[in-house]
């Protein structure tokens, strides 16, 4: 009976064992190929977690399974029954410790993590800075040095930091390019940084990933990371080609429409500050004159 | 003029869905049946006679029950036509603001409407009993409590049919739930109908903790509770300190939305973030005053059905404690990419971790109960043994989402998704139907059938593990949540499949749980010993169904596990305390003005719903009506003759 | 009220006062104890509210161009005043002066119907001035705060009239001596509410 059990369930664990790494090991589990060395980092984070959980998870159910099947309430069970033994000091001493081990190392690299993700990934040569606001229900994408900006797409240098900058002008959203790194909210009257850097050319996948509303779910964009010169070459290709972005335009796009990619030869100078200072952002800017968001705001 | 009908009928009720026609029809049609059946057998007057107006803690206990059953109902095809919708990229079932409608309501019914009163139900049920008193501090306001509860729950599902559902989420995120970006009646219906059973909530904390602070029998100390009442005690100092600041919070959303304030707006100042905080600063907080509780039920259980001491009793207190003081400092973790800065996100993200540190104690304190005793799986026991390896993972990846670079990986993706079913369903409805079977001989004097209890344990567990686990891989898979459809090419769809799968043999089980209950109705095992598992505390020293005065005498406690010390002394033949000699007891009358002063709240909160004001002025100065008429009220309770006990006593058989 | 009468407390003891003569009525005051403690958190959360907006005044005045510095002193001066006359009510109450107790309620209720004039007529002369609840947030906070403690202050004054009514019928039993001692327990937490209200939301106001 028992052997019989186990077999089953070897089985079973077997089964599904093989249904995850089948069509899941390749590059499509975003979050475990990152390609920049911010998606890296909290690649690390999450494998080390995962690995001190196992320090408990893994016991915890073997023991339950010892015991379940051990003692049970069958007449003949010659297993020791003790049914006022209800305190040892050892064994609780142990399971107070441990898990207070564990998640004081885990909490120290944790903030140490925290800390370090704030700052631009390795050494700043000559980031860029790219302005995202999320609209409802697309992504603009401004260069404030490039002055271009983009609709739904984003291209990048590879090799290089990149400094988002992001704001809403809609209910709030949050950043998410996973290959890249993490997500950080966009919310209106609000201009929050995220480091990011990829390490290859490729197109990553990105999307809004807190609900905003009706067109949400459309809300997916492509990060497209090229060499430096193929980027050059593109933004001058887009200054040459496509149309300005004008004050009309833009009152255009913040309406509550799902777009394609767009792309435009100008980026409205101030555009995106007065984005952030309207109206109940005008309070934040006090920090953003304290420098603790470097947006380029400039003067107001 | 009949232009002016119409368009007020098109936009009043909800139009143009056949899912929405469809739920019209089911629910006149139940309706109707409803009525019917209580007028074919004459049973309107034995509805109010015996529950609409009762005060009775332990049949307000069985109303919450089914209640939270019908919700959890409710709730689970609401998850049902999800997972359909996501079964296949780009599918056509749901359009993107019925799909919005469906994950609001999904999520604020499960949390608010299902495990809330489930676990009042619980409390309900057992608290009293289980500290040797004959009902709760303030019968009254328990009543009125649930019946709060029960016209918010229905004020919210309302919304489905007429005006329109709300649609920005369970948490409701300003400004997204504004009047700027949400027109519709909708998130009106959110805020008012959380507002009435909000108050509800809060009364049965402050009623519960006032009941097992005082009211104990002699003997009782703190240290002799049963650790469900310990439970039941933590949730309610968190109830006590987390509901108002949600109070506040949705109160300032209505001023919003009605009054045209701006406290979370985008314009004028407004700060939209604020809301954020302060609807986690109870969200947080909230989730252990759902967990907690079943926690306190498998204490209980493993104990019972290990025929063994709890383990670590003083550490089971300790951490229970530990888990509610620390609940309150955690909620930053909910918005841990809001950009906070690195010094809140560390305090918050290690904060988060530690009340894993007493959650695992507990968990090894279980498993070191069950050590060494004498297991029997039961089904109460078999949902507490699955809880187990369900919560391990669950809590896990909490600890994972606890990290808060990881979780800038995590946040709003489907891996959150499945952390927090995991942890919600793996505890607390496990939890909840654990104390169910546990506690359902005390409740109706007949027990539920094994086998049907089985199948559907089965179903529901192996569908829940077919259901999440893929969807930790789809949130590393970049799947993010609230969704509505998604495109091919990703690799969801294999994942989204399986999922679905999982959701309907969840389904299945839930049907299973029905056919138990309804079947053991008819065919049910009756218990008469009162003391069907061999149980450790005083609830089972009771007849079953226990008579509404609950003890005939007052118990004098000696030791923790008082039933089993009891039961151990007669075995021992040890003396018998003399019997006292019996005494009239003082009991609460019933009122129908709980009921009534609900209903006068359904009406209010209607009203504000549509902006109806003369409406809901008449139904608020009913209700301060009906609370001066209490105020007068000075014939409140009756007196039950020793006569009337003894000939109670002697029809169970106890003399 | 369903209580264990094995074991209550022995009653009639001379050293318990009048309203905690009997279990059930101790039960309500210990209750009532706790509800206050929520609705402290309630205007703490309205306070913080009020802390994180009060400078976003927006297109309208700020604190310095609404409060009126005669007014909010006159209001908070009522308000303290009507406290102590509380307090000498419940003074009357344990000493079993019934019709001194009464005439001290009387007073407190007049008072604070003073307070809420004084109250309604500064919220009329803001709108006036065209300073509403829709202006800014800063307004929305501050509408809001005083305008919750000036509810729950004419919710005590119905309240503290009904207990009146019920004392003249039924005279100081342990039933009604709980009731009026709860009312004023509500009372005398309304006024250390107003205390806060006086501080963080008048004397910073027009102290920036």
């Amino acid at each position: 009976m028992m052997q019989k059990r186990t077999g089953t369930y070897t089985l079973i664990a077997a089964l599904c064992a093989t249904l995850f790494l089948l069509p899941g090991c390749g590059e499509q589990v975003l979050v475990f190929h990152p390609v920049g060395p911010v998606g890296q980092v909290e690649k690390q984070m999450i494998i080390l977690s995962i690995v001190m959980v196992s320090i408990v998870v893994i016991p915890v159910i073997a023991l339950l399974w010892v015991i379940v099947v051990r003692y049970r309430d069958t007449p003949d069970n010659p297993t020791p029954y003790r049914p006022e033994w209800s305190e040892s000091r050892t064994l609780e001493f142990l399971w107070w410790a441990v898990p207070i081990v564990i998640i004081g190392v885990l909490g120290f690299v944790t903030v140490q993590k925290t800390f370090a993700l704030v700052r631009p990934p390795g050494k700043v040569i000559n980031p860029l800075t790219i302005q995202v606001t999320s609209l409802d229900w697309k992504w603009l994408f401004q260069y404030p040095g490039q002055k271009i900006a983009t609709v739904n797409y984003c291209e990048i240098p590879a090799n290089r930091p990149i400094e988002f900058v992001l704001t809403s002008n809609a209910p709030m959203n949050s950043f998410w390019v996973p290959q890249l790194g993490g997500q950080e909210y966009t919310m209106p009257g609000m201009a929050m940084k995220l480091w990011l850097e990829a390490d290859q050319p490729g197109v990553y996948f990105g999307s809004g990933a807190n609900f905003s509303g009706e067109g949400f779910s459309h809300m997916h964009f492509h990060v497209i990371a090229r060499p430096q010169s193929d980027f050059d070459h593109w933004v001058q290709r887009i200054k040459s080609t496509a149309p300005p972005l004008t004050t009309q335009q833009y009152a255009v796009l913040a309406q509550r429409t799902i777009v394609q990619p767009m792309s435009f030869s100008t980026n409205q100078p101030g555009l995106f500050e007065k984005i952030v200072s309207q109206d109940g952002g005008m309070y934040m800017r006090r920090d953003l004159m304290k420098g603790k968001v470097n947006t380029h705001v400039g003067t107001d | 003029m009949l232009y002016n009908v119409e368009n007020f009928a098109s936009h009043f009720f909800v139009l143009g869905d056949p899912l929405i026609y469809g739920a019209d029809v089911s629910i006149v049609l139940v309706s109707l049946a409803i009525v019917f059946v209580l007028t074919y057998y004459k049973k309107w007057g034995w509805l109010w006679r015996e529950w609409l107006t009762t005060v009775d803690h332990k049949k307000i206990g069985i109303m919450y029950m089914i209640a939270a059953l019908l919700m959890l109902f409710r709730g689970g095809v609401d998850a049902i036509l999800m997972r359909t919708q996501l079964i296949m990229p780009n599918m056509p079932f749901l359009k993107a603001q019925h799909y919005n409608e469906i994950f609001t309501t999904h999520g604020t019914i499960m949390i608010l409407f299902m495990a809330m009163p489930f676990i009042f139900a619980m409390m309900n049920i057992a608290v009293p009993l289980q500290i040797g008193a004959r009902d709760v501090a303030f019968p009254y306001l328990n009543a009125i409590s649930f019946w709060l509860f029960f016209f918010a729950a229905m004020l919210l599902n309302l919304s489905f049919v007429i005006g329109g559902s709300p649609d920005a989420g369970w948490t409701s995120y300003a400004p997204l739930a504004g009047l700027t970006f949400d027109k519709g009646p909708g998130e009106n219906y959110y805020l008012l109908a959380l507002q009435i059973t909000g108050i509800g909530s809060m009364a049965t904390g402050i009623n519960f903790f006032v009941t097992i602070m005082k009211m104990r029998a002699p003997g009782m100390t703190l240290m002799r509770m049963p650790l469900f009442t310990w439970s039941i005690l933590a949730a309610c100092i968190i109830i006590i300190f987390a509901f108002p600041p949600l109070t506040a919070a949705l109160t300032l959303l209505l001023m919003d939305r009605l009054a045209g304030a701006h406290f979370f707006t985008i314009f004028d100042g407004g700060n939209p973030m604020m809301y954020v905080n302060m609807f986690w600063m109870w969200g947080h907080p909230e989730v252990y005053i759902v967990v907690l509780p079943a926690f306190g039920v498998f204490s209980e259980v493993v104990a019972t059905f290990s025929k063994k001491r709890t383990f670590g009793y003083a550490s089971m207190v300790a951490s229970l404690i530990a888990i509610a003081v620390i609940s309150f400092f955690t909620w930053v973790h909910h918005f841990f990419t809001m950009g906070a800065g690195p010094g809140v996100n560390s305090f918050f993200a290690v904060a988060t971790m530690i009340i894993a540190i007493p959650t695992g104690v507990k968990v090894f304190n279980w498993l070191f109960t069950m050590y060494q005793g004498r297991i029997r799986t039961k089904l109460p026991m078999l949902w507490a043994i699955a809880f187990i390896p369900n919560f391990a993972i669950g809590g896990a990846s909490g600890v994972m989402l606890a990290v808060a670079p990881a979780d800038y990986q995590f946040h709003n993706s489907y891996f959150l998704v499945a952390h927090f079913h995991q942890v919600l369903i793996g505890g607390v409805v496990f939890g909840m139907l654990a104390g169910m079977y546990y506690w359902w001989p005390k409740m109706f004097g007949f027990m539920l059938n094994e086998r049907l209890g089985r199948i559907a344990f089965w179903f529901f567990n192996i569908g829940f593990y077919v259901c999440f686990l893929p969807q930790y891989w789809l949130g590393w898979m970049g799947m993010t949540r609230r969704i509505y459809t998604y495109l091919p090419g990703m690799g969801w769809t294999f994942w989204n499949i399986i999922s679905t799968f999982g959701a309907y043999l969840m389904g299945v089980g839930f049907v299973f749980i029905v056919l138990q209950i309804l079947y053991s109705i008819r065919y049910g095992e009756r218990d008469l010993t009162g003391d069907p598992w061999d149980g450790r505390t005083l609830e089972w020293s009771l007849p079953s169904p226990v008579p509404h005065y609950n003890f005939a005498r007052i118990p004098e406690v000696t030791g923790r596990d008082a039933w089993w010390t009891m039961k151990e002394a007669k075995q021992k033949g040890e003396m018998q305390p003399e019997l006292e000699p019996l005494k009239p007891i003082h009991m609460p009358n019933d009122s129908g003005r709980p009921f009534i002063l609900s209903v006068l709240f359904f009406i209010f909160g209607f009203g504000m719903v549509f902006t109806w004001y003369p409406m809901a002025a008449v139904a608020f100065i009913g209700i301060l009506l009906s609370l001066i008429l209490r105020s007068f009220e000075y014939d409140t309770d009756h007196t039950l003759s020793v006569d009337e006990i003894r000939r109670t006593e002697a029809a169970y058989g106890r003399v | 009220m369903a209580m264990a009468d094995s074991f209550v407390k022995s009653q009639g003891s001379q050293s318990v006062p009048l309203e905690y003569t009997h279990e059930e009525d101790a039960l309500r005051i210990f209750g009532f104890w706790i509800f206050l403690a929520t609705d402290l958190l309630l205007f703490a959360s309205l306070f913080a509210t009020y802390s994180v907006l009060y400078r976003h005044v927006g297109h309208g005045p700020g604190p310095l161009q609404i409060f009126d510095i005669t007014g909010f002193s006159a209001e908070t001066f009522i308000l303290l005043t009507s406290s102590f006359t509380c307090g000498l009510a419940t003074y009357s109450m344990h000493r079993g002066q019934k019709a001194a107790m009464m005439a001290w309620m009387i007073v407190t209720i007049l008072l604070g119907v003073s307070f809420i004039s004084l109250e309604l007529s500064e919220f009329a002369s803001d709108i006036a001035r065209g300073a509403t609840l829709q202006t800014s947030a800063f307004l929305s906070a501050f509408f809001t705060l005083v305008g919750t403690h000036g509810a729950h202050v004419s919710f005590g004054i119905v309240w503290m009239t009904l207990i009146l009514i019920q004392l003249a019928i039924h005279g100081l039993t342990p039933t009604t001596a709980r009731k009026a001692f709860i009312v004023s327990l509500y009372w005398h937490f309304l006024d250390v509410v107003w205390i806060f209200i006086f501080t963080i939301v008048y004397l910073l106001g027009v102290m920036s």
